[in-house]
């Protein structure tokens, strides 16, 4: 049967064997389940709700603990799942066809596109990426949607340089000569036979921006630029801060282990990914 | 060779003006005017447009546009919102802090980093091999506030071998600067090692290496002599790349530790809206990593001829 023989098959064969990949693909589908579920308010819905007295020890009630206000730490540590993996996943969303498309055009294209495409990656390359998201939040404001514009707008760049780079390599290739020698379309060539073999990159790249995009929003959020009055991994590192100075560390453990686990699991996901589609390994 | 470096020099016109517009593109045309920013809320319209007068903001676009290459060429950024020094002072004062926490915890790392790596790469799938990348996974994968917290809270509260925080000017500082270092090089190291191991692994297994064992070198020599050299070109993108980075400091870094840095410095005129350091920060931040590129590919002409051809 010929999908016994397609790619993403005997990707999907080879990373079935790989156990940390599988281990980490369960963490990742877990996350994703809690953060639909927060975003649907079925679980955390009132994360701010003042439930216990400041700075309440742990109990079975509130296993992490209370806040300076009396809120749950455990609920919100749950809430920042949704933030972390929706920055990760809107980012993506804002980088990935920005970089897929004009990739694809400057490596297909070549000529002058290509020299143009070069240049506008290469000048936002050439801006250090925290510096230029910074810049970028003081446009779109401070909060959440200033930092998924922000954070999407500075990470296209090094995913358009692969995909232009692959695709430059696939233009010589045969199965692309042929169709264009029988007269298919050049939108046609690169959405039929040039999109669907640089996706195993966008998806590896994914993975990455995902990872980025959680330590970014942390860093953003710490520093007071992020998440303005919604629960956050790095909020609440940020108020557990001087709590820890007291021996009141399980906040700070909450929000460190859920974003570990997730950080961890995302970058060995990729790395079995990369394996499984390396051609060197396909033999 | 002279014709290598001078068509490499005019192509960083062309990036530097790009650099430049995207800047001016953010903090003139789009971003709202400074001027409410600086005079609150309850402003009224001749406030505001005394002020837009001041800063210069009434003049035509392209006039503003010349001005700041103008301010680009000559350091001169004008003066900060919230201090009113002006900010090319600033930047300098900034950067020596900045530098001294950065560089050697930098090549600290990148110099620990290389180690690993062709260790990694000479036991291969070792015992040795597989502990040091999942180490680095695991590296990787900390938050970089989580690792500065428990430094912090361990080594400098709880077991007191090093201070908490704060800055002496002069050599003193080292004693400062101990932990951030320690905390810098955990931080970086992780991804360092993968990159430098899969370098490695690339030139371990080629020809030459496996001529120089046959003609009955030994390790040490293969490995140092042959293997690092040829391997020059990747740790020296690396590193290049990298370089621009440093001047910033890690903002996290003297956030945490009171370092009057240049990070510091950009997380302060952020939370104060100071337009201008803002802006004067990203560019010199820029331009550092357009001549670090530069720096970098005349350097490859040096190391490996056939670059020049391409």
């Amino acid at each position: 049967m010929s999908w016994k023989n397609s790619f993403w098959f005997i990707v999907w064969r080879q990373i079935r064997r790989n156990k940390l990949a599988m281990a980490s693909l369960v963490i990742i589908i877990f996350y994703t389940v809690i953060a639909i579920a927060v975003a649907m308010g079925w679980i955390a819905a009132h994360p701010n709700q003042r439930v216990a007295m400041p700075y309440e020890a742990p109990s079975l009630q509130h296993p992490l603990g209370a806040d300076v206000h009396g809120r749950d730490i455990f609920t919100q540590v749950i809430y920042g799942t949704r933030i972390a993996m929706g920055v990760g996943l809107i980012t993506s969303i804002i980088a990935i066809p920005i970089g897929v498309v004009l990739g694809c055009i400057a490596g297909y294209f070549g000529g002058w596109v290509d020299e143009c495409i070069v240049w506008l990656y290469s000048t936002v390359a050439a801006i250090p990426g925290l510096l230029l998201i910074m810049a970028l939040s003081l446009v779109f404001g401070r909060g959440l949607t200033g930092m998924y514009v922000s954070i999407g707008l500075a990470t296209w760049v090094s995913l358009c340089r692969l995909i232009r780079g692959e695709t430059l390599k696939l233009k010589n290739q045969e199965f692309v000569q042929a169709a264009q020698v029988i007269g298919v379309s050049r939108r046609m060539i690169i959405a039929r036979h040039i999109v669907p073999n640089i996706m195993h990159l966008v998806i590896i790249y994914f993975a990455l921006q995902f990872v980025f995009a959680i330590k970014t929003e942390v860093i953003l959020s710490y520093i007071g630029i992020g998440v303005q009055d919604k629960p956050s991994w790095g909020l609440i590192i940020q108020q557990a801060q001087n709590r820890l100075f007291m021996g009141d560390w399980y906040g700070f453990a909450g929000a460190t282990v859920a974003m570990f686990l997730i950080v961890l699991a995302l970058n060995l996901f990729s790395d079995g990914l990369r394996d499984a589609s390396d051609p060197k390994f396909k033999v | 060779m002279i014709g290598y470096i001078v068509r490499r020099l005019l192509y960083t016109i062309p990036l530097v003006l790009g650099v430049a517009l995207i800047i001016f593109i953010i903090f003139h045309v789009v971003t709202p005017s400074p001027a409410y920013m600086l005079l609150g809320r309850s402003a009224t319209a001749e406030d505001i447009a005394l002020m837009e007068r001041q800063l210069g903001l009434h003049r035509p676009l392209p006039v503003q546009f010349v001005d700041f290459l103008r301010q680009i060429v000559t350091f001169d950024y004008g003066y900060s919102f919230q201090t009113h020094e002006p900010i090319g002072e600033i930047i300098k004062r900034g950067l020596i802090p900045s530098l001294f926490l950065t560089v050697p915890a930098f090549f600290g790392g990148t110099l620990l980093g290389i180690l690993l790596g062709i260790v990694c790469a000479f036991f291969h799938n070792s015992i040795v091999d597989k502990g040091i990348v999942a180490l680095s996974v695991m590296g990787m994968s900390i938050s970089s506030l989580a690792l500065i917290l428990i430094g912090q809270y361990f080594l400098a509260f709880h077991w007191n071998i090093f201070p908490i925080s704060g800055y002496e000017p002069g050599f003193s500082a080292v004693r400062y600067l101990l932990l951030p270092w320690l905390i810098w090089i955990s931080m970086a190291v992780g991804s360092d090692v993968r990159f430098y191991r899969t370098v490695m692994m690339n030139e371990i297994r080629q020809d030459y290496v496996r001529t120089a064992y046959a003609k009955g070198l030994p390790t040490r020599l293969v490995l140092f002599r042959h293997v690092l050299a040829n391997a020059l070109i990747p740790i020296i993108t690396r590193v290049v790349i990298a370089l621009p980075f440093l001047y910033t400091g890690s903002l996290l870094l003297e956030n945490f530790f009171a370092i009057p840095g240049l990070g510091n410095l950009q997380v302060g005129a952020i939370l104060h809206n100071d337009w201008p350091v803002i802006k004067a920060v990203t560019m010199v931040g820029a331009l550092l990593y357009i001549g670090a590129n530069l720096a970098s590919d005349i350097l490859y002409a040096f190391v490996d001829p056939r670059v020049q051809l391409k």
